[in-house]
């Protein structure tokens, strides 16, 4: 076993800034940029279109983390940029270099995650003519970014990445991807920097105060509401609302159900809180959202993973919309009240408005609900010797205290995080929602970490099947001394095809049995930590070992190989429309017999 | 003035490369369906101006405006379908006339107001610029002659008396929010 690569975190090198009117070449002016923004940490890999890039890049004090695969850059840096709120970078070369971080803008993109993203490109004279490693890369990433640039000239280097930071951070967040030719990073010019704040002529992120009749109406939609339920998405964390969303929904003592990437916008321990909504969200939850009278949404877009399908939700309920992207307002739900802009002026605004109100008769209702409720039994299973992930996510919340960054990859164990890890902080769950990309969480654990190397201990909870998409990452994480806890939810199959297929497709587990190597050994191969829990007593354990490990330490939890996430709404079925945990008077087969569930094209 | 279903939009864009590019696959990621699209300079330099018809109701229409100022390079959107304006797209047909028939297809030509720009010995050019109503008016009662080639441009649209389109320093640029 040979021991793991220490270096710190923290820049060697000083920056080597330069003066106005100096003369840089264009790889230069790449790092003299980003430092005079604040950039200090970088993810990549390097190649021929961006080598003169990287071979400027010591002495402006960035720190570069070498991954093993350039997906993994991306979702590095969209990791770093969820946890810290700070615009996060990956650089790469052109050609399968730039392709490679597709998958990771795309992520970005669906969850509106800040993100730049450097790539080289062949030389301005060769372009189009299909030259070695050349592809068009800002077609290719024209409908996944937020914006893209070419540039050809070392002239225009400054402005595009300057401006590409700005537009990624600023209004809705996105990627932005500068594609910057070989010849351009080989030129000189003349350094310039302009002092003034970036103004785009097109582009105008800052939104206008909302006016008075608006919030007015606003109230009177409130005070007329009898059932009125909260949803709260990420942009209630974007935006730094969580204190703004405590006050309203105090004053006006209205529930608050999160979306998946809304959790921790609203601490799950507050007694307000209903928990989350939509496919696995709690029953009690999507029912008080079928029997509302008014929906007050914030910071989401009413995707079909939490509206079940839209002929029948919420069918009583008038909905205001709180959103700062204008598009979109009754793209999926129609509204009545659009509030267009930022949450936390918009829910500041109304706080000062609305009337003071109880709602006894509401929760008497809702308390009524939570009884049967299918997630919260699996807590008082008793400890039967069989390790269930429900037990190892709800442990792990209890000796982690709650206050972990938990990144999760996609499938049952992420559907399992969010019900049973209670969140009760903004930015300590980071998951791909949008896109359910596979493979997200061990090189976004690694970003987060990056961000806080002093912070909050990082959970990369996955699956054996996408852990093993990124798992050269561990690579990465022994070379370049960073420090996550991996908690592999190994379960030997697919698990949430499995249960597709169990629930939908006869059984028929057609290429979800899936083969994992010794997750033990394979951390020992990478001079990292790893341990193996097999039973609930050993779990603790395990992650206090984990936790005073210096090193990236990797747990696999052997679980229970054929459990599945309940409560489920099937896709394009109805909110209240729920598959419960079974018992013995009801089980699964009994429960979609009652109630023949198809899968249609829309899932 | 489109026809029922379809909306006409006026979009001002920055001139760079690429623009139409991000105009036409934003069109096409959002499967909103474009009948036609027109671009071309302003008198602001640096500006172009691009009017499209789309098919879309009063909601998609929103959603419509809204995504084209997601992007970075347009810089202001108007939905002109209810306001009274100018539309004109530009036909030239080719027919083929023999001697004889001239003096007749001349006297349509006449009726409809276009011009003939260019004649050889069995053909004829005739240039029209009109709404598509007025165009397709013409093409009917050429078509038994014979129509050898027909090109249009797409409709452009301008909304009728003063105060209309944004100067690009002017507030007038900023979305509107409704
Ligand atoms: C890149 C990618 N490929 C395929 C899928 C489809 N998919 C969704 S969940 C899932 C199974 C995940 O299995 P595993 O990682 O073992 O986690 P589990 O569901 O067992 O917790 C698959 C294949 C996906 N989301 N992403």
């Amino acid at each position: 076993m040979t021991g793991p690569v220490h270096s710190p975190l923290i820049p060697t090198d000083l920056p080597k800034l330069a003066q106005a009117g100096d003369v840089r070449t264009g790889a230069q002016l790449i790092w003299e940029t980003l430092a005079r923004e604040g950039v200090d940490i970088v993810f990549g890999y390097p190649g021929g279109a961006i080598m003169p890039a990287y071979d400027a890049m010591p002495g402006y004090g960035i720190r570069h983390i070498l991954t093993r695969h350039e997906q993994s850059a991306a979702h590095m840096a969209d990791g770093y940029a969820r946890a810290s709120g700070r615009v996060g970078v990956a650089i790469a070369t052109s050609g399968p270099g730039a392709t490679n971080l597709v998958t990771g803008i795309a992520t970005a993109m669906l969850d509106s995650s800040p993100i730049v993203c450097i790539t080289g490109q062949v030389p301005s004279t060769l372009i189009g003519s299909d030259a070695f490693q050349e592809v068009d890369f800002t077609g290719v990433t024209l409908p996944v970014t937020k914006h893209n640039y070419l540039v050809t000239r070392a002239e225009d280097i400054v402005a595009a990445i300057r401006e590409a930071l700005y537009i990624a951070a600023s209004g809705r967040p996105g990627p932005v991807v500068v594609d910057i030719t070989k010849d351009a990073q080989q030129a000189s010019c003349p350094f310039r920097w302009d002092s003034k704040p970036i103004s785009l002529p097109g582009y105008r992120p800052d939104m206008p105060v909302l006016p008075p009749e608006k919030v007015a109406k606003a109230c009177s939609m409130l005070a007329a509401a009898r059932t009125p339920v909260i949803l709260s998405g990420q942009g209630v964390i974007r935006s730094g609302a969580t204190d703004a969303l405590i006050a309203f929904a105090e004053k006006t003592n209205i529930p608050v159900a999160c979306t998946l990437l809304g959790l921790g916008g609203f601490p799950a321990s507050h007694e307000l809180s209903l928990g989350m909504m939509g496919m696995h969200g709690e029953a009690w939850v999507n029912q008080a959202i079928q029997q509302s009278d008014l929906l007050i949404a914030v910071g989401m877009r009413f995707d079909d993973r939490v509206t079940g399908t839209l002929a029948t939700y919420a069918p009583h309920a008038k909905k205001i919309h709180i959103e700062l992207d204008r598009a979109e307002v009754n793209k999926n739900v129609k509204v009545d009240l659009p509030l267009l802009g930022d949450a936390r002026q918009i829910l500041t605004a109304l706080t000062a408005e609305v009337a003071e109100t109880k709602r006894e008769d509401l929760w008497a209702g809702i308390n009524n609900a939570k009884g049967d409720s299918a997630v919260r039994d699996i807590q008082t299973l008793p400890d039967t010797g069989k390790l269930f992930a429900a037990h190892v996510i709800h442990d792990l919340w209890r000796y982690t205290k709650g206050a972990a960054v938990v990144v999760t990859d996609v499938g049952q164990h992420q559907m399992w995080e969010a019900q049973y890890y209670k969140h009760d902080y903004p930015r300590r769950l980071i998951t791909s929602g949008g896109l359910g990309t596979m493979g997200f969480a061990l090189p976004a654990g690694m970003g987060a970490f990056c961000s806080q190397p002093e912070g909050p201990a990082v959970w990369v909870v996955a699956g054996d099947g996408g852990i093993q998409m990124t798992a050269a990452e561990l690579s990465c994480c022994a070379q370049e001394g960073i420090k996550v806890n991996v908690a592999i939810i190994n379960n030997g199959f697919l698990g949430m095809v499995r249960q597709w297929q169990q629930f939908f497709y006869g059984g028929r587990y057609v290429a979800t049995p899936i083969q994992s190597p010794d997750f033990v050994k394979l951390a020992d191969a990478h001079g990292l930590k790893g341990l193996r829990v097999t039973e609930r007593g050993e779990v603790r354990a395990a992650i206090e070992a984990a936790e005073a490990s210096p090193i990236t330490t990797v747990i696999d939890f052997r679980v229970e190989q054929e459990d599945s996430v309940y409560p489920m709404v099937p896709s394009g079925a109805a909110l209240g429309d729920m598959i419960r945990r079974p018992d013995s008077a009801t089980p699964v087969d009994a429960q979609l017999g009652h109630n023949p569930i198809f899968e249609t094209a829309k899932d | 003035m489109t026809s029922p279903g379809s909306r006409t939009f006026v979009a001002y864009v920055e001139d760079k490369p690429g623009v139409l590019n991000r105009v036409a696959s934003l069109f096409r990621r959002r499967n909103f369906n474009i009948e036609s699209l027109n671009v071309g300079k302003t008198h602001m330099p640096g500006v172009s101006r691009m009017t499209f018809v789309a098919s879309a109701d009063r909601d998609t229409a929103l959603r419509v405006e809204a995504n084209l100022y997601k992007l970075v390079n347009v810089l202001h959107v108007e939905d002109i379908t209810d306001a009274p304006a100018v539309y004109r797209l530009l036909a030239l047909i080719k027919v083929r006339v023999e001697p004889a028939q001239r003096p007749e297809v001349l006297q349509l030509v006449e009726v409809f107001r276009a011009k003939v720009v260019d004649v050889s010995a069995s053909t004829l050019v005739v240039e029209l610029a009109g709404t598509g109503e007025k165009v397709e008016g013409l093409v009917a009662v050429l078509r038994p002659y014979g129509i050898e080639e027909l090109v249009q441009t797409g409709v452009v649209a301008m909304e009728r008396g003063s105060g209309h389109g944004p100067s690009l320093a002017s507030a007038s640029l900023r979305p509107r929010f409704d």
